[in-house]
């Protein structure tokens, strides 16, 4: 049975049926009766002051209930929307925290903010009654780039310079001493390129108030819904937290985007419980683009020293990242811990600095978006290592492989904060090379040259630290939450199992892969076992999915549950076969006394607890039902190498992937079919992110011109290529699972190894993200240049 | 979507005088282009004159070199028929770029020219082969047919009921397709027909045009060579922020050769 | 001013009075409730509401309710259901072709009418590939939506 069914197995999704077959349940499939629909009112400059709002057309609209803005949000003592995540600058002052309201008080700040929302009968009598609301804008300054937002008109008030924070870690001393007295210096510029989450469901709400038990339930497409439950509590004021209940029903993606607390939820629930019905709302794709809080948008400096033989010896880095027009939940944290503490990579750089200065600008709020922090800091790293190889002649492997942390240096204490348990580098290396035919490549290349094409290989060595978090760290360094996880096994009197977990799978597969744990630990079939998770009047709290965290934190609590149930099982088990709890063993779902067959099974044991007819009674409560807690010891460090076959159309500048290999480390793996899953969807956001997504502002105007799927490339089947996937196994070693967890990596990992492949394959040394068939094609008719005037 | 009254016409006659009476009234083909207009609110007509039920008005009938496409043949009936393969496969391969599979299922060839996208595809194939647009009034020559973006030849009330292309003796198209919209950057058509060699450039200007240094050229070498000195004058060309004017500037000289190289 | 509209879906007639701007997507979700169709984007790129008319595969979001007058429109509640799969639904499952579900509806509808307008060819990577431009998903990567694709097009 486990080996079919338990950790380890290629098991297929039980939650497949429902959404093959069309009965997933999505926010936007709840309906409640008599429920109203909100139509948001959006800003249309990216920076101006509401002069006046004559709402007065708008509420006499037919069908419309009601018009709200931002004052009487405040009226009700809502809001704003808190960041929690507290970080201070290099001369120990907090960050600066503009208030953001989660509807606009007398400025808007970006394209898509919004400052009233329209309640109808309908949606149609709600657009209609929006369309009647008569704003009167006085436009201002806005500035939309990231580079130069210290020095332009400031869109917050007693922020002048537009600066949240300027942040460093590492040894500025030592690093700049190594760079001083370095053999090679390489320098490189490095811009991270802003990207649009678009979840293929669109964010929605529903708030629904009940007057009679004051109970209020919120209905939302959230990754994190006990997360959501305390912020809307504690901080926004929505209602205290025994009164509100909030549902994540089947979530649609998220990629981090879904983790925050935005206006339209907060404003669905406030709403409800002002007009005493049902709220909802969802958006459509033209307000996700405006909306839901963006990814990325760095720009950086990099050095890197190296000595006369191309050992690593120090790296400066000062960054300059885009936080947009308000701080989101956790953007603080994302270009700071998440981001600096990965800049020692998989390599034995001794010494490390880097600053961080978070600006303003009028752009949408930026947050996490898949590997939050990590593919910046990977992508910066791995582009400069591969540009020292270039320029120094070496092999890229080579010098990645002299620079690596070696597989018997664990636990491995990095200059920038983290201590890494656990890998094997090189061998992860060695796998990606050889499923990749590194050594075959310039042939291939030479027989693409004879037909006129031009073929380039890139590599990525990635590292990231994930399976969030050490509570205790994650405080020292300013979150304002925990990071710990929960589960609760409820054993049912007729043996099978319900467990409530406080992660939240968006398409993760925790209903299977949750099952397996505990059907591995408990010896019980996977039919056996119901997974339960997204409401919070169900289950005990939990902080959410997000941060590759559900298996190695989330996995771990069930573990930690799992093995008290088995504890208290043994205690029953000893008293009904007359035996001492020591002389029990269990093990496929039996308590067997050692070396005898007097036996009970699992079932049995849970019989016997609900109905304690025969049961010690004096020494053990009734039930088997037992909770835990997991708070992790430190973050797991997955790994990986990744190797990018392209070949490029010198005529139009049209890439094609012809190979993409990657070899991940994620340490123990529960179902390798979702493994393998999850890295796919990695790899096609990352390939995205360097191919084919851009995310532009209008530099006058501020306005978003890259507003909906016609101008935002998602990656399709046919930008893509089957992945070849290999794995290295070094099991984490500090979580009972000895897993890692794997749901960032591929975005983590694959950008680096495409933009070297194609940097390789038309001979540039730089190349900006995405690199669109209208870049590469540039780039070569200026290289072409340059060789015809010299 | 604003709202507006819902006309489902029998006939064209029926259709155009509907057209007459109601003045703010839009005909509605495959839907695939004014339907999305109208969901932005760029659009709003007061009424909708449906043509898909309208017996007659789609079907391919190849006779006498002439291969006759009713004008509210869907995209994929192109692509897929045997005739038109047979006949002028670069047609079929045009039909079966245009949008995605379900798009195709509705997208109609008379919504298309009437509609005259800068981006779309079949003009390049109109004005590339050659064609005659058949309306419920006259007869209008392809060459004439595309006046400017989003303009044609049409008067007002006028109805598109078919296209026919005479068949050529090769003919072959390049597209190089936007990567988010997979609209035609570039869209070039080039055929050997009996009137002499047609070049049609679609995506890189406002307008479907003929590339006229090209067809020399080609008239009297037929081959990729003979394109090898001549260049394409970037001014007036599209720019944005997937292309400029002189990309597409290049990618018209690289389509026609790529589409020429194919049948040479 | 509503219309009234009498169509077949799922072999089944059903009407309802609909303003002439309603969606064939508004209709099936919120008229006839069902919502396995669903809504992913405004410029009917991401195929999550594809359907099948007069059995091929069309996007439910950019047609008229009132077009589907006389017409059968088919959605994925009408395909199988659980324990009578159809051979495509149960591709997906087999080769974890989904993550999230949301897209998945559409991929599976827009499956059947690759693996039915391939039929008698050997359906390649490449076809599927290019036949899916009309469906997006953000979530598999789409190597295993290729391999459900070509697996359900063998079994049906």
């Amino acid at each position: 049975m486990t080996a079919e069914t338990g950790i380890g197995a290629r098991v297929r999704r039980k939650e497949d049926v429902r959404f093959i077959t069309g009965r997933g349940r999505y926010t936007d499939d709840i309906n409640r009766p008599g429920q109203l629909h909100a139509v948001f009112a959006r800003s249309p400059h990216a920076h101006a002051r509401i002069r006046s709002l004559d709402t007065s057309n708008a509420e006499t609209s037919p069908g419309v209930v009601a018009v709200l803005t931002g004052a009487d949000l405040a009226t009700d003592g809502i809001g704003p929307l808190p960041c929690g995540w507290m970080i201070h600058s290099r001369d120990g002052s907090p960050m600066k925290q503009p208030p953001h309201p989660a509807l606009s008080v007398g400025t808007v700040r970006y394209v898509g903010e919004p400052y009233a929302v329209v309640i109808g009968e309908t949606r149609a009598a709600a657009q209609a009654g929006a369309d009647l609301l008569d704003p009167d804008f006085e436009e201002l300054p806005a500035n939309v780039d990231t580079a130069s937002a210290q020095s332009t008109a400031p869109i917050h008030e007693g922020i002048p310079n537009n600066l949240c924070y300027d942040w460093t870690l590492g040894d500025e001393a030592a690093t700049d001493a190594a760079l001083a007295s370095a053999v090679h210096v390489i320098e490189l510029d490095i811009v991270n390129n802003r990207l649009i989450p678009n979840a293929i469901e669109p964010r929605a709400a529903l708030g629904d108030y009940d007057a009679g038990t004051d109970m209020l339930t919120l209905y939302t497409t959230s990754q994190n819904p006990h997360l959501a439950r305390l912020v809307l509590s504690a901080f926004v004021g929505l209602a205290p937290e025994h009164k509100l209940r909030v549902v994540s029903p089947d979530v649609g993606g998220g990629f981090g985007s879904k983790i925050f607390i935005y206006s339209e939820e907060t404003v669905c629930g406030w709403a409800s419980k002002r007009l005493r019905r049902p709220v909802k709302w969802t958006a459509d794709r033209s307000e996700a683009f405006l909306n839901d809080a963006h990814g990325r948008d760095h720009v950086s400096k990099a050095r890197l020293a190296l000595d006369a033989n191309g050992k690593f010896l120090g790296l400066k880095v000062s960054t300059i990242a885009n936080l947009g027009a308000y701080m989101s939940t956790f953007s603080s944290s994302i270009p700071t811990y998440l981001y600096g503490t990965l800049l020692a990579g998989q390599y034995t750089t001794p010494a490390i600095f880097v600053e961080v200065r978070s600006v303003f600008t009028n752009t949408t709020p930026v947050d996490a978006y898949r590997g939050a922090g990590r593919p910046e800091a990977t992508f910066l790293l791995e582009r400069i290592v591969e540009t020292a190889a270039r320029e120094l002649g070496m092999d890229p492997a080579e010098l990645r492989r002299k620079n690596m942390v070696p597989k018997d240096a664990f636990p491995y204490a990095t200059p920038v904060a983290l201590v890494y348990d656990t890998g094997d580098y090189q061998a992860c290396l060695d796998k990606a090379l050889a499923l990749s035919d590194y050594a075959g490549f310039p042939a291939r290349r030479a027989a693409a040259k004879a037909r006129g094409k031009l073929r380039g290989i890139g590599l990525s060595c990635y590292i990231e630290a994930c399976g969030l978090a050490p509570s205790r760290l994650a405080g020292q360094l300013g979150a304002g939450v925990g990071l710990y996880e929960s589960a609760e096994i409820r054993v049912n009197p007729t043996g099978n199992v319900t467990v409530f977990t406080g992660t939240h799978s968006h398409g993760q597969g925790h209903e299977t892969t949750f099952a397996q744990v505990v059907s591995s630990r408990l010896g019980i079939g996977l039919d056996q076992i119901e997974v339960v998770h997204g409401d919070t009047s169900q289950g005990q709290f939990g902080m959410g999915t997000y941060g590759s965290r559900s298996l190695a934190v989330g996995g771990s609590a069930i573990m930690k549950a799992s093995d008290k149930i088995v504890a208290k099982g043994r205690k029953i088990a000893a008293y009904l076969l007359e035996a001492r709890p020591e002389d029990i063993d269990f093990e496929d779902g039996v308590f067997r006394v050692r070396g005898t067959n007097q036996a009970k099974t699992f079932g049995e044991i849970a019989f016997a607890a609900y109905v304690p007819h025969n049961y010690p009674l004096e020494e053990l409560e009734p039930g088997l039902q037992e909770t835990a807690f997991y708070d992790p010891q430190n973050f797991t460090y997955p790994a990986g190498a990744y190797v990018c076959e392209v070949e490029v159309d010198p005529e139009t500048g049209v890439t094609r992937i012809v190979k993409f290999t990657a070899v991940d480390d994620f340490g123990q793996v529960i179902n390798p079919m979702i493994v393998e899953g999850q890295v796919h969807g990695g790899i096609a956001q990352g390939i995205g992110q360097a191919m084919l997504e851009a995310c532009r502002y209008d530099r006058e105007s501020g306005q978003l011109l890259t507003g909906s799927m016609m101008d935002y490339a998602m990656p399709r089947a046919d930008d893509l290529v089957n992945f070849d996937l290999d794995v290295v196994r070094t099991d984490c070693t500090h979580n009972p699972l000895g897993a890692k967890g794997c749901g960032e990596a591929g975005a983590i990992g694959s950008p680096p190894a495409v933009i070297n492949a194609i940097t390789d394959a038309i001979g540039v040394r730089t190349l900006d993200m995405p690199a669109t068939p209208l870049k590469v094609w540039t780039a070569l008719q200026a290289g072409s240049a340059a060789v015809k005037g010299s | 979507m604003y709202n507006f009254t819902y006309h489902r016409a029998g006939s064209v006659d029926a259709a155009a005088s509907r057209l007459a009476e109601s003045g703010d009234a839009k005909l509605l083909a495959g839907g695939m282009t004014l339907l999305p207009t109208m969901k932005q609110r760029l659009a709003q007509p007061s009424e909708l004159i449906d043509l898909n039920e309208i017996a007659g008005l789609n079907g391919i009938t190849v006779s006498g070199g002439t291969v006759t496409i009713g004008a509210m043949t869907r995209h994929a009936d192109v692509a897929a028929s045997a005739e038109v393969k047979q006949a002028i496969p670069a047609l079929a391969k045009l039909a079966g770029l245009i949008g995605d599979p379900a798009v195709r299922n509705r997208g109609t060839i008379g919504g298309s020219i009437a509609n005259n996208d800068p981006a779309a595809d079949y003009p390049a194939a109109v004005v590339g082969l050659g064609a005659t647009v058949v309306t419920n009034k006259r007869e209008i020559a392809g060459d004439g047919f595309f006046t400017g973006m989003f303009e044609t030849a049409l008067d007002e009330g006028e109805i598109v009921t078919a296209v026919r292309f005479p068949v050529p003796q090769k003919a072959a198209y390049f597209k190089f397709p936007n990567p988010a919209s997979r609209y035609a950057v570039v869209g070039v058509m080039v055929a050997k027909t009996s009137g002499g060699i047609r070049v049609a450039v679609t995506g890189a200007a406002p307008c479907v045009f003929r590339q006229s240094d090209m067809e020399s050229a080609l008239s009297g070498n037929f081959s990729a060579a003979a394109l090898s000195g001549i260049t394409q004058d970037a001014d007036g060309l599209n720019e944005d922020i997937h292309a400029s004017a002189e990309y597409r500037a290049s990618l018209v000289v690289v389509g026609a050769k790529r589409a020429v190289a194919e049948i040479a | 001013m509503t219309v009234k509209v009498t169509t077949t879906v799922n072999g089944k007639p059903v009407s309802g009075d609909v303003q002439p701007n309603t969606l064939l997507v508004e209709f099936v979700r919120e008229t006839l409730g069902l919502t396995g169709t669903h809504v992913g984007c405004d410029t009917s790129q991401c195929g999550a509401c594809t359907v099948h008319f007069d059995g091929k595969p069309i996007k439910a979001c950019t047609i008229l309710a009132v077009q589907a007058e006389g017409h059968q429109v088919v959605t994925i509640e009408g395909i199988g259901q659980p324990g009578n799969l159809h051979p495509m639904q149960a591709a997906f499952q087999e080769n974890h072709g989904l993550q999230c579900g949301f897209c998945t509806p559409g991929m599976i509808m827009a499956g059947i009418g690759i693996a039915e307008r391939n039929k008698g060819t050997s359906l390649s990577e490449e076809t599927i590939r290019a036949e899916l431009e009309g469906n997006i998903c953000r979530c598999t990567g789409y190597h295993n939506i290729v391999k459900s694709i070509a697996a359900g097009a063998r079994d049906m």
